[in-house]
């Protein structure tokens, strides 16, 4: 617990950095890189994936560094979603799943020192399809809260407001908060799904293809959303779309049948891939 | 080589025997329901519509709440099974037994119910014939349907519903308790209601267990006489009861058009819980429809 | 921090209770038939171990004697009931097959989806009637009529009962072979027509074949209810004791002389035990009806029909 608190100190710490100006916050990146946790999100050494006696993923390492936006490229069925899941133990609901390997969330082994619901709390997840529950607008934003104990009415109504503005959707929807959520259109759904993630209190979203359900005027939207919220939270995005990885991403990884071909900046990756397949895939020969 | 021409008035023929046949089938049920009706309502005076010892109201009574009884006991036993089944339960001869089981229960004879109800609830409890026993035969007969409605319905439920509330940190009981069984929730009161439908209809469980009489008192409040008409452990004949009860001993003058009364009262009450089961049913599926 | 522990931990202590509650009901649920198969072998075959009894005597001897009394002595042949039964669930099915399998077949492949939508649900809603309803119609309707048709000195018979078993099962077997026609693919059927057959040729060469085994669940779920079925029976076959010789003369069946008998025999008599013999004689039935299904099912499945 102590550690824990540690750590989110450093997150309000780092935070107040962030507007001191940039090379403080770079010198203080470098302290905490010396300390060894905190630039980094999430730390992932070696992993594999097995689903029953198929190997999924194949030893996977990568640093994912902290408010930034990493987007996850590649084929389908390349791993890409499956390593997402793995990062909040989604997949932990799958039968016959195992991963060996070590994942570090804040520091700390997913797998052997946080709890899946508390790792879930604190790791939200948006996916593919929307999805609202048949709840009013007001509960589905109110579910994680509640789940993580919060009863009191007035902080209740708090949250769904604050979160509801983060996700821009206050205005659209602070006028009917007690109506079903499935009569909203599937871009706002998405943006309602993105702010019960944040009423959660997360430091970090995953996305799963967000956005492939949607048309481009909602896709626009989701994208400026990513693009805000980076400021204060760590986004992992799996895409289909290398324009939307381009647009929108700090750094980019490619995924090619279960392994982690090549992890690099965007701008870098886009430019002057390193790997002859990372560069077949970009230009659009297979996939 | 057959031709054409005898092709063809083979096939017209056959389906003339196919819409004659559906049209007889159809017409005699019709005529059949119709009949029951017509012929219990006209012949039916006030008296037999009483709540008296001579009127067939305490045995109206008696139906319902034997079968809200039933009911309350296949839900608080059928609904946990279906969530078994559909969430809990792993692949594996433990969950093919309960399957199994659920599929036995459905078909088993209703007299064999009884027999079995009478034995345990009965003679092993030393006691009278009594409502609650007749209740917890029904209750088992009904068990199979509120299970399998139940675990129907959460298996189509969407995926998103669980895949939403399992990646907000919520642990798997939170999403069935909060969302899934909510959302659900309509499918398993038509299933309710449909089991309701069946309970009211039965007779052969109820021949040793509820027992073929009556006795209500409406003025007696106290719950622990024997005519209180709240006591469950009183006698407590249904209607479906009076009608075999009439029909094999008829003591009364007038047996043939109570019974008449009774099966129409039943037919009507059959017919009107499952037309709404269905309705519900039906608005259900338009308004999931609507949202996919 | 520490709240979220909290939370967390009083969560998984939740889902503990919760899954061991869910869990047995569950198993609870998959003992009930087995409690029920249990509490019937144990009184059922009092019969032949306390009574002394042999199974071929009960299920091939006509010679029915109980005593009704501890002491026994009697004769317990059910022979006669296992044919009554069997007869009348014989003649149900023959009379109520062919409707059954003229309205499925003008449901699903010749009535306009409208119609379909209006007649199905109809049907559907006959298997809620309840039985004693069907037994009273038969005694007030159909027992008059048929001592006016035939030569026939009661009314109440075998046909009597047949009759009244058809109209029941008829609205089981109907929705289940018509759901079975509905799930054989329309690609089919067009192919069919497209080799320039006729919808007769259609339904006798591709659809009926491909629906065979839901057809068939149909049967013997409608069987399995026939045998079953108790009161309806009572009233309208007679109950005399002896064997189905002829369709116009009463018979009994098992569950009838369950029902008129139970509630006189001794507890703990040989009439009583001749009695739940026959109960036990049910319950393995019906077992073996949904063994027969699945059955059907996995050979169906292995062969990669319809799905």
């Amino acid at each position: 617990m102590a550690e824990m608190t540690k750590t989110l100190t450093g997150f309000a710490a780092a935070e107040i950095e962030k507007k001191q100006g940039a090379v403080r916050a770079q010198e203080q990146a470098v302290a905490q890189e010396a300390a060894g946790t905190a630039e980094y999100t999430f730390d992932v050494t070696d992993m594999d994936l097995f689903y029953g006696d198929f190997q999924a993923l194949n030893s996977i390492s990568m640093k994912i560094k902290k408010h930034e936006i990493t987007a996850l490229i590649g084929p389908s069925g390349c791993g890409k979603s499956t390593f997402l899941k793995t990062l909040n133990r989604m997949n932990d609901w799958v039968e016959g799943c195992r991963v060996t390997g070590k994942i570090l969330f804040e520091g700390k082994d997913i797998f052997k020192e946080v709890d899946p619901l508390a790792l879930r709390y604190r790791v939200g997840m948006v996916f593919q399809q929307p999805t609202p529950f048949p709840k009013s607008i007001y509960e589905n934003i109110a579910y994680g809260p509640r789940i993580q104990g919060i009863k009191d009415k007035k902080k209740l109504d708090e949250i769904v407001e604050k979160s509801l503005r983060q996700a821009a959707c206050w205005d659209e929807m602070k006028d009917r908060l007690q109506k079903s959520a499935l009569g909203l259109s599937g871009g706002q759904q998405q943006r309602l799904c993105i702010a019960r993630t944040l009423a959660a209190d997360p430091s970090v979203i995953l996305m799963d293809e967000p956005t492939s359900a949607l048309d481009p005027i909602s896709t626009q939207k989701i994208e400026d959303l990513a693009l805000e919220l980076k400021e204060n939270y760590t986004i992992v995005i799996v895409t289909h779309s290398m324009q939307q990885a381009r647009r929108i991403s700090d750094k980019t990884a490619f995924f090619l049948l279960g392994e982690l071909i090549e992890f690099n900046n965007t701008l870098d990756m886009f430019t002057n891939p390193s790997n002859p397949k990372t560069e077949e895939y970009i230009t659009g020969r297979f996939g | 080589m057959i031709s054409v021409e005898a092709k063809k008035r083979k096939d017209a023929c056959m389906t003339r025997i196919f819409v004659a046949g559906a049209a007889f089938a159809v017409i005699l049920l019709i005529a059949f329901v119709l009949y029951v009706v017509i012929d219990g309502v006209s012949g039916m005076t006030g008296k037999m519509l009483s709540f008296g010892p001579q009127g067939l109201g305490n045995m109206f009574f008696n139906t319902i709440y034997l079968v809200f009884l039933a009911l309350v006991a296949s839900t608080i036993t059928g609904i946990p099974a279906g969530i078994f089944l559909a969430e809990y339960a792993k692949k594996g001869r433990l969950t093919h037994w309960v399957r199994m089981a659920v599929e036995t229960l459905a078909s088993l004879p209703s007299i064999v119910v009884g027999l079995f109800g009478y034995l345990v609830f009965i003679v092993m409890t030393g006691s009278q014939w009594n409502l609650f026993a007749g209740a917890l035969a029904v209750s088992i007969l009904t068990l199979p349907l509120v299970t399998s409605v139940t675990e129907d319905a959460l298996r189509n439920l969407p995926s998103s519903y669980r895949n939403g509330s399992l990646g907000l940190g919520a642990s798997h009981w939170q999403t069935i308790w909060r969302v899934l069984l909510p959302a659900c929730f309509p499918r398993i009161m038509t299933g309710l209601i449909m089991a309701a439908g069946r309970g009211f209809g039965e007779a052969a469980a109820l021949m040793f267990t509820a027992g073929m009489s009556t006795d209500i008192n409406w003025t007696n409040w106290d719950i622990t006489s024997t005519s209180c008409p709240l006591n469950p452990f009183r006698p407590g004949e249904t209607l479906a009861l009076n009608i075999w009860a009439l029909r094999t001993e008829a003591l009364q003058v007038d047996a043939a058009q109570q019974a008449a009364a009774s099966s129409a009262i039943l037919m009507i009450m059959v017919l009107s819980f499952s037309l709404a089961a269905r309705y519900l049913s039906y608005r259900i599926d338009k308004k999931m429809g609507g949202n996919k | 921090m520490k709240a979220i522990d909290t939370v967390v931990r009083k969560a998984h202590r939740n889902e503990k209770a919760a899954r061991t509650f869910i869990t047995i009901c569950g198993i609870g649920m998959a003992l009930v038939p087995l409690l029920i198969g249990a509490f019937l072998f144990i009184k059922g075959t009092d019969t032949f171990f306390t009574f002394g009894h042999s199974v071929t005597e009960f299920l091939f001897s006509g010679q029915w004697k109980p005593s009704d009394t501890a002491e026994g002595g009697g004769q317990v042949g059910a022979a006669m009931f296992l044919t009554g039964s069997l007869v009348t669930c014989a003649l149900a099915l023959l009379i109520s097959l062919p409707f059954s399998m003229a309205s499925s077949i003008y449901m699903t492949e010749i009535a306009t989806p409208q119609r379909r939508r209006l007649i199905q649900p109809a049907i559907e809603l006959f298997t809620g009637i309840p039985s004693v309803v069907y037994g009273f119609v038969g005694m007030t309707v159909l027992i008059p009529a048929l001592r006016k048709l035939f030569p026939m000195p009661f009314g109440f018979s075998v046909l009597a009962a047949g009759i009244v078993l058809a109209i029941m099962i008829f609205p089981t077997i109907t929705t289940m072979a018509a759901d079975a026609m509905a799930a054989v693919p329309k690609s089919w059927r067009e192919a069919s027509y497209g080799l320039g057959a006729t919808r007769w040729e259609t339904i006798a060469h591709v659809v009926l074949p491909a629906a065979k085994s839901g057809i068939f669940t149909g049967i013997i779920l409608g069987l399995a209810r026939a045998l079953g079925e108790a009161l309806a029976v009572a009233m309208v076959i007679g109950q005399m004791k002896v064997f189905p010789t002829s369709l116009f003369l009463p018979a009994s069946t098992l569950t009838t002389a369950i029902s008129a008998d139970m509630g006189g025999a001794m507890e703990g008599g040989e009439y009583n035990a001749a009695l739940w013999t026959m109960a036990l004689v049910l319950f393995l039935l019906s077992f073996l009806f949904i063994f027969i299904i699945h059955q059907i099912n996995a050979a169906s499945e292995l062969k990669g029909g319809r799905n």
